[in-house]
């Protein structure tokens, strides 16, 4: 781990400015962020529609099913998959490095107080 | 046999069970983070189980149903939002909080910040929103007394709320988290199970056709393909501008809600690790996502089955569609007897679904008075371990005692609102506190404070000045009125003050600690530091 030890600060601090660490703080931030305002507006637009479009939302599809139902049922289908495709980002992209971080840590700071709550 | 006493004795088994768990959790419970946290030693699956038990109240299994029943579309409408919800959580929420805190909500918050007064602002919001949440689902108790067994003599609701009262004390004071997670696995399992058996049933019925479910639950609520459509219960053409905004506000104070209710929270403390809180997430959503699925059917089939108009006498609110559901197509499947085994099992599973929610709400508090208010505010951390967990203790008795007497008191009030109310709390002072928190580098104490006392104060006070308050025959005081705010829910303005308030407070405030912020921000994302599983 390319951690400079004679660098000022706290071991968080230090790790703060590590690369590996930006790289996970940025493939985090990148998928939660973009996403969260994703489905937030596709949730949104789907409210705004029930309130506003609704001659739209009673078009009918098959039957008795109509435009109002199939987009409900795919304001479950959106929240299932990306409550998967986030679980396949965080296994694949994030933990291994968080987990090697971690190991990192924990070994430079030994000497320190285990957390910060018993500190205080 | 009747069904009352079928369903009598089907709810005391439960109780028996769950006592049972809780003197086994007693045993087991020894420290603080026993307490608490359950040890820290919940699967992922069992957690996740336990979040659907602890989300899924009485208003959900209930409420939705009857709302679809009697309005259609607009009760699905209304159980999105309730969903999609969690993905809020699962992305921004969970694993951090995980990593970062303890016990409560506050613990995140009052990492970086000093702790006194942003402990004291937490706990303060934590107490208000899950006592508002409780006093709704006490009430609720005591209306399905008289709906399921047709006790309507205020005495035997006031013993209802009483009972349902002492349970939830008893679970929480001897069970902490570790009976009171057990419960809530129980319920969740057997709420899934019923719902689950009643809408094969239903579908079974309409030769597992949806769309031949939908036209005739059309056709039997005498309100032809509107009933198919939005706009019957939330933003009629008749409220105009404003019931669409309120349609809105109501959406947005509910997705927003939950990743800061402070029952949900504290869920995420109970598994060894943010990976297993992630799984935990991931488990709930299928639930939850499943149940209001099956909620659909429910609510279609009811008015199919039963029709709109007989729920509505039964009970105006439609509470009682899953119940009369389930009796009806027990009636048509199996004959009469099968009937009143299926109305007994559901009336059951309705009351064990009140006592999982209300012992959550009830530890929820009564932590976060123990560990912020007394712990830490009070006793300026120098409190031990047992003195923590006594307070804890008497905390849950008090408030438990507080809300049976409030209960029994509201009884006669419409107090309904309260549960979207403290949603909007949630999303308006605790969700603005805690993203600033994990997100932001520059906030500080005094936006900590400022977003949670701004969003919860303008909730309550749009609240007060709405239409639910006062100044209608649905409010909570009839005769007055002095509602000038014309939304009956205060997420569209309250929300946004929270968070301007939290941004706000923040930059006027000199206060900075960017080593603080580097341990926040390196251990929420790498779990360092982070607390453990206890093995006993």
């Amino acid at each position: 781990m390319s951690v400079d030890k004679s660098a000022s600060g706290t071991v968080y601090e230090r790790f703060q400015g590590n690369t590996e660490f930006q790289e996970l703080r940025r493939r985090f931030r990148r998928f939660a962020f973009p996403m969260t305002a994703a489905f937030l507006s596709w949730y949104l637009l789907y409210v705004v529609m029930s309130g506003w479009a609704r001659g739209f939302m009673g078009t009918e599809v098959v039957g008795s099913i109509n435009v109002a139902l199939v987009f409900g049922l795919l304001q479950f289908v959106s929240t299932f998959v990306i409550a998967w495709l986030y679980a396949r980002h965080a296994d694949r992209k994030l933990d291994p490095v968080a987990a090697k971080l971690r190991t990192a840590i924990e070994a430079d700071d030994s000497g320190a107080p285990e957390t910060a709550e018993e500190a205080r | 046999m009747s069904n009352e006493t079928l369903s009598i004795i089907l709810f005391l088994g439960f109780v028996a069970a769950t006592l049972a768990i809780t003197v086994w959790a007693s045993r087991n419970t020894k420290d603080a983070t026993d307490f608490y946290a359950g040890g820290r030693s919940f699967s992922g699956v069992q957690n996740g189980l336990a979040i659907g038990g602890d989300y899924m109240s009485a208003a959900s299994f209930l409420g939705i149903a009857g709302l679809i029943a009697l309005y259609g579309y607009d009760g699905f409408l209304y159980s999105i939002g309730f969903l999609v919800a969690w993905l809020v959580a699962l992305l921004l929420v969970a694993e951090l909080l995980r990593n970062s805190g303890r016990f409560t909500m506050a613990d995140v918050l009052a990492f970086r910040m000093s702790p006194r007064p942003v402990r004291t602002a937490a706990g303060v919001s934590t107490i208000v929103v899950s006592i508002f949440y409780l006093l709704a689902q006490m009430v609720g108790a005591g209306a399905l007394v008289a709906l399921l067994f047709g006790f309507t003599s205020e005495f035997a609701k006031g013993a209802t709320i009483a009972l349902v009262g002492v349970l939830m004390i008893v679970y929480v004071v001897f069970g902490g988290m570790k009976g009171t997670t057990w419960v809530q696995i129980v319920k969740a399992v057997l709420l899934m199970t019923g719902a689950v058996l009643v809408a094969v049933l239903v579908m079974g019925e309409f030769g597992f056709n949806l769309s031949s479910l939908l036209k005739d639950a059309a056709d039997q609520s005498g309100k032809g393909d509107a009933f198919l459509e939005p706009g019957l219960r939330y933003g009629t053409e008749e409220q105009g501008l404003e019931g669409k905004l309120d349609l809105i506000s109501l959406g947005l104070a509910l997705v927003l809600g939950t990743a800061g209710l402070p029952h949900i929270l504290i869920r995420f403390y109970t598994v060894p690790t943010s990976r297993d809180a992630r799984k935990s997430v991931l488990w709930g959503i299928g639930i939850i996502g499943g149940f209001y699925l099956i909620s659909l059917v429910l609510g279609f089939g009811a008015a199919a089955l039963v029709g709109s108009k007989e729920i509505a006498k039964e009970n105006p609110a439609g509470n009682t569609a899953a119940p009369m559901l389930a009796e009806k197509i027990g009636d048509i499947v199996f004959g009469d007897a099968g009937g009143t085994i299926l109305l007994a099992v559901i009336a059951a599973v309705a009351f064990a679904t009140i006592l999982a929610v209300v012992a959550g709400l009830t530890l929820a508090s009564s932590s976060s008075f123990a560990h912020d208010l007394y712990a830490h505010v009070i006793r300026k951390g120098k409190a031990t371990e047992r003195d923590e967990v006594r307070v804890a203790r008497i905390s849950a008795f008090v408030i438990g005692a507080v809300a049976i007497v409030l209960g029994i008191y509201a009884q006669r009030l419409n107090v309904a609102f309260l549960v979207a109310l403290a949603f909007a709390m949630a999303a308006s002072g605790n969700l603005p506190a805690i993203l600033y928190s994990l997100f932001w580098k520059r906030f500080n104490t005094t936006g900590a404070v400022a977003a949670i006392y701004g969003g919860l104060g303008s909730a309550i006070f749009f609240v007060t000045f709405s239409p639910v308050v006062s100044g209608s025959d649905k409010a909570l005081f009839t005769d007055v009125d002095f509602a000038w705010f014309p939304l009956s829910n205060p997420g569209i303005i309250s929300i946004p003050i929270g968070f301007l308030c939290g941004w706000l407070g923040a930059m006027l405030s000199k206060e900075r600690n960017a080593e603080k912020y580097a341990e926040i921000e390196v251990r929420s994302l790498t779990g360092a530091g982070a607390e453990s599983a206890t093995h006993h």
